[in-house]
């Protein structure tokens, strides 16, 4: 599969601060990536740069094969949904249909009206007068229907409730199916996402600290508990994310190589082998005090 | 989906667990990849992916234009296989079990025999 976004060595800095450290990473074609990370991690400034709506400090970048600032060209074929998309003061829903109908090629107007409908969206409602959550559909429906081969979901969904989150996800998937498209997907309702997503790229403080298909993180990590003896055992033949402690009993998690293999000789260690879901791996990954310089030094001095 | 395990894997048992228990004939269409990612909401390369491998395991055909058919002949192989997993899936964690509680192998059989009875 090609490639769709090529970035190498990027960094974005604002004044002191630096929102964007030394980043590389490629998207594949056609596929959904989960773009995970906590709060001023840096995944908007990322996506604000893949867009063209904000330059690069230094760095190479390639979207759609071109440079995306002021690239219409790129830019036609790049749909930007963001969790707080501002619309002239006095449009009305329809209106804000109608300006997405003409701005993306691929629009597919009856798919809109479908979704109007799935989303019960007033079309002659004022935009500013619209509930957080019917703002956040408006934003979704516009992102699904555009088709843009380059689709980005930035916290698409502020105010919209679980029912609401659903239609979104199932729409999403279908829809995806039927027409393939690169999506990337931003957001912190982790498990509600995590078997959508093909590719996780998780930022932490400018830098990406996973860039790995979703299949082999779920089988990569798992929580192992017992007697501490038993438990170093295990852990010398991977990486420690995490230990909890209570007496003689230990809780940790870790990422290595966990085929059945080794997954017998962990409960044959009279251990408890527990799955890690994706949202609690972001969690550890990124709860420690000073990310990820911490990942190698969590629990104990030197894990390998 | 279960945690912990590749999605693929698990929606490729799901096929196979129909075949043996006869809700999938042989020779009957199996659900397309579209539909098995709606269904399960799972990403549809994921479901692509599962679909695949037992298309590789010649437990599954393609036939072009159309979709994905039961072979003649899996239900059988899948069960032979799955009875050799059994013991090392079933029996084994079973015996673990019953030797943390101090439950030998002879209370153990008796314990099978008495539910099986009941049946």
């Amino acid at each position: 599969m090609s490639t769709v976004v090529t970035a190498q060595g990027v960094t974005k800095r604002f004044g002191q601060t630096t929102a964007l450290d030394d980043v590389s990473f490629t998207l594949t074609e056609n596929t959904i990536h989960g773009l995970l990370g906590r709060n001023g991690a840096g995944k908007t400034t990322l996506m604000q740069i893949l867009t063209g709506q904000n330059f690069a400090t230094s760095g190479e970048l390639s979207v759609l094969g071109q440079h995306p600032y002021e690239n219409d060209e790129v830019l036609a074929g790049v749909c930007f949904i963001k969790e707080s998309q501002t619309y002239p003061q006095n449009f009305q829903v329809r209106h804000a249909l109608t300006a997405a109908r003409l701005l993306f090629p691929g629009w597919d107007e009856e798919f809109a009206a479908a979704l109007v409908d799935d989303f019960q969206l007033p079309l002659r409602r004022q935009v500013r007068k619209l509930s957080r959550g019917m703002l956040s559909a408006l934003g979704v429906i516009i992102g699904l229907a555009a088709r843009a081969p380059l689709t980005f979901f930035d916290e698409p969904y502020l105010g919209l409730d679980a029912t609401a989150r659903q239609i979104f996800y199932d729409r999403l998937l279908a829809d995806y199916a039927e027409h393939p498209r690169t999506i990337v997907l931003s957001t912190h309702l982790i498990d509600e996402v995590s078997n959508l997503i093909e590719h996780v790229l998780l930022i932490d403080r400018g830098k990406i600290l996973l860039d790995e298909s979703a299949e082999d993180l779920r089988t990569e990590l798992v929580t192992v508990s017992g007697p501490v003896a038993a438990v170093e055992q295990v852990a010398a033949n991977a990486e420690e994310l995490h230990r909890e402690r209570l007496g003689n009993l230990v809780r940790a998690t870790l990422r290595g190589r966990f085929d059945p293999v080794e997954r017998d000789r962990v409960t044959g260690l009279g251990l408890e082998l527990a799955p890690v879901s994706l949202q609690e791996l972001v969690v550890r990954l990124t709860s420690t005090s000073n990310g990820a310089g911490n990942l190698r030094t969590a629990g104990k001095g030197d894990p390998r | 989906m279960e945690e912990g395990r590749p999605i693929f894997l698990q929606v490729a048992e799901l096929l196979e667990t129909a075949i043996i228990d006869g809700s999938l004939p042989e020779e009957t269409q199996v659900p397309s990849t579209n539909e098995l990612a709606a269904f399960h909401r799972i990403n549809p390369a994921t479901a692509a992916k599962g679909v695949n491998q037992l298309v590789d395991d010649g437990v599954l055909y393609k036939k072009r234009g159309i979709g994905m058919f039961v072979s003649t002949g899996a239900r059988a192989k899948l069960r032979e296989r799955r009875r050799e997993e059994f013991a090392d899936q079933y029996v084994q964690p079973l015996l673990a079990q019953a030797r943390r509680l101090g439950i030998g192998a002879e209370e153990l059989k008796s314990m099978i025999d008495l539910r099986e009875g009941e049946r």
